[in-house]
């Protein structure tokens, strides 16, 4: 049988995917413990026992200096960040893309200026956001969505504006004017690509996010790992970037089921 | 001559390339008007022409004597072969937008009582296209029998002045065209409808059609054939419809028939 024909079962596919990762894990394990073998106090590759301790301090105890859990504030802090610029891009791509693509007018007239904004790389603009805006939350949520708006928005305005021609004249036919071929018409089919895009754009949300953090923050994932990294602390930055790809896989998972349930149609739905 | 819709002097170029030439048209009331021709031949650009959807390099059409706006309006129903439904609405709510459209200019969607009558509307429509069980399906979920079923539904209910059909049933299979036909047929006697239907299918032409139309070129370059247009070749009323057999003794031709002339070969 031809490799390309090959497709594992339900339960096999599950296995197959875990083994990779097992495999990794082990190896980390393995690794680890040669060194920690050769030198007890080694920090490079700390053992499982001394991130959950260095962990469990900053889980379950109150810093001294402000009162707060510190990995929860972190946490708190990071999220609202990302929710923030991610929601004001998503909202932007939204009547933007609409904008742009629906009417060929306002195409022909912002969609150079689009073009031009989307290929600035967003982290050479974080100075300037940094002097115009200051050092406080304002700069940091103002960087993700400079870094994912534009590409949200090309995105949304290229989809909008790929709809069939025939769907755009059959509306028309139908008595609709330009608004209701916007709000009945292209804004409910360019939801789901709206949450596709939002999942893809939670990628680079995340790495504006943590560079930010990393330059200029008191509070925040990125900042704590940056931070720690003063003192070698691996036991406390494996253990974030581990949070942060749950909480990143956590996030696309909840935009894929939303887009399912509140988008059936666009899924090939009942069959 | 109490025309619905006239073409005068129609010319559809797109750059140097002539499409459509000289199409002078008058379409009467309660007439079936099918158009054959091959391909290229600008049957779908005339289509268009009348739709709203492209403007004429040159000539003026009429419809009911005032001239049309150089866009798409409710008077002109259309069917295209696909993607003349929206996918993201159920059949109930696909011929419900129609309605929504005229009577909720900002909101475009009706709430209460106005809903529930409009609702009844398009279930009523829906009923008389044979889809009276498919209400709450989606597109996707339906045959692309059904679906034309839909787009035809959905354009019958804001009771446009011509239906134009693009190659409607070109996309199904035999058996369901039939079936098509004969709901096309049926509707067209119920709503006293004036349909112009551009087909491949000449057999499905004469089958339906109460009047077809040929486009071609008339003339031929071999060296730029660009640079001239079809135009309508043959127009044969047919007087006796549904029976494909008679077509031939009806088939008078109106228009000159000077086609095919080839000019200047060196």
């Amino acid at each position: 049988m031809r490799w390309v024909n090959r497709h594992a079962r339900r339960g096999d596919r599950i296995f197959l995917g875990a083994v990779p990762i097992l495999l990794l894990v082990l190896l980390y394990l393995f690794l680890a413990a040669q060194r920690h073998a050769a030198n007890p106090m080694d920090k490079i590759l700390p053992l499982p026992a001394s991130m959950a301790d260095a962990m469990a301090a900053l889980l379950f105890q109150a810093d001294q200096l402000t009162g707060q859990f510190v990995f929860w504030a972190d946490t708190l802090a990071s999220l609202q960040r990302l929710g923030i610029g991610l929601g004001i891009a998503t909202l932007s791509a939204l009547v933007v893309g609409l904008l742009l693509g629906v009417l060929p007018p306002v195409r022909a007239t912002f969609g150079p200026l689009l073009t031009v904004v989307a290929v600035i790389p967003p982290i050479a603009l974080l100075p300037i956001l940094f002097i115009a805006l200051g050092l406080g939350e304002t700069a940091k949520v103002a960087l993700i969505v400079i870094g994912v708006a534009p590409v949200m928005m090309r995105d949304i305005a290229a989809h909008v504006a790929a709809l069939p021609r025939e769907q755009i004249v059959k509306a028309q036919t139908l008595g609709a004017s330009s608004w209701q071929i916007m709000i009945r018409v292209a804004l409910p089919q360019a939801m789901p690509r709206l949450l596709h895009a939002m999942r893809l754009a939670l990628g680079p949300a995340w790495v504006f996010l943590i560079s930010a953090e990393a330059i200029a923050s008191d509070v925040g994932l990125g900042y704590r790992i940056f931070l720690v990294r003063r003192y070698l602390s691996m036991d406390v930055i494996i253990p974030y970037v581990a949070w942060i790809a749950i909480l990143a896989i956590l996030m696309d998972g909840a935009l894929t089921l939303a887009s399912r349930r509140a988008f059936p149609w666009a899924h090939g739905a009942g069959h | 001559m109490s025309a619905l819709l006239s073409l005068r002097d129609i010319w559809v170029e797109y750059g140097d390339k002539i499409v459509l030439e000289r199409v002078d048209l008058d379409i009467e009331a309660g007439s079936f008007v099918s158009i054959i021709g091959p391909s290229g031949a600008g049957k779908s650009s005339l289509l268009r022409v009348v739709l709203g959807q492209e403007v004429p390099t040159r000539g003026t059409i009429l419809l009911d004597g005032e001239p049309l706006a150089p866009e798409c309006g409710p008077d002109r129903g259309v069917v295209f072969q696909r993607y003349s439904v929206f996918p993201h609405l159920s059949a109930l709510r696909n011929t419900i937008f129609g309605l929504e459209c005229a009577k909720a200019p900002l909101a475009a969607r009706l709430f209460g009582g106005a809903r529930r009558a409009a609702a009844a509307e398009a279930e009523e429509m829906l009923r008389s296209v044979g889809l009276d069980d498919a209400l709450h399906l989606y597109p996707a979920q339906m045959s692309g029998g059904m679906q034309q079923r839909l787009a035809i539904a959905q354009a019958l209910i804001k009771r446009p002045r011509i239906l134009l059909l693009d190659e409607p049933f070109g996309a199904l299979d035999p058996g369901i065209r039939a079936d098509m036909h004969a709901l096309i047929t049926r509707l067209w006697r119920d709503y006293a409808l004036t349909i112009i239907m551009v087909t491949h299918d000449i057999r499905e032409a004469f089958t339906l059609g109460t009047r077809v139309l040929t486009l071609d070129k008339r003339r031929h370059d071999p060296h730029a054939p660009h640079r001239f247009g079809a135009t309508a070749v043959y127009d044969l009323p047919l007087l006796r419809r549904t029976e494909p057999a008679a077509s031939e003794e009806a088939a008078d031709e109106t228009s000159p028939q000077d086609d095919k002339e080839a000019i200047g070969n060196g």
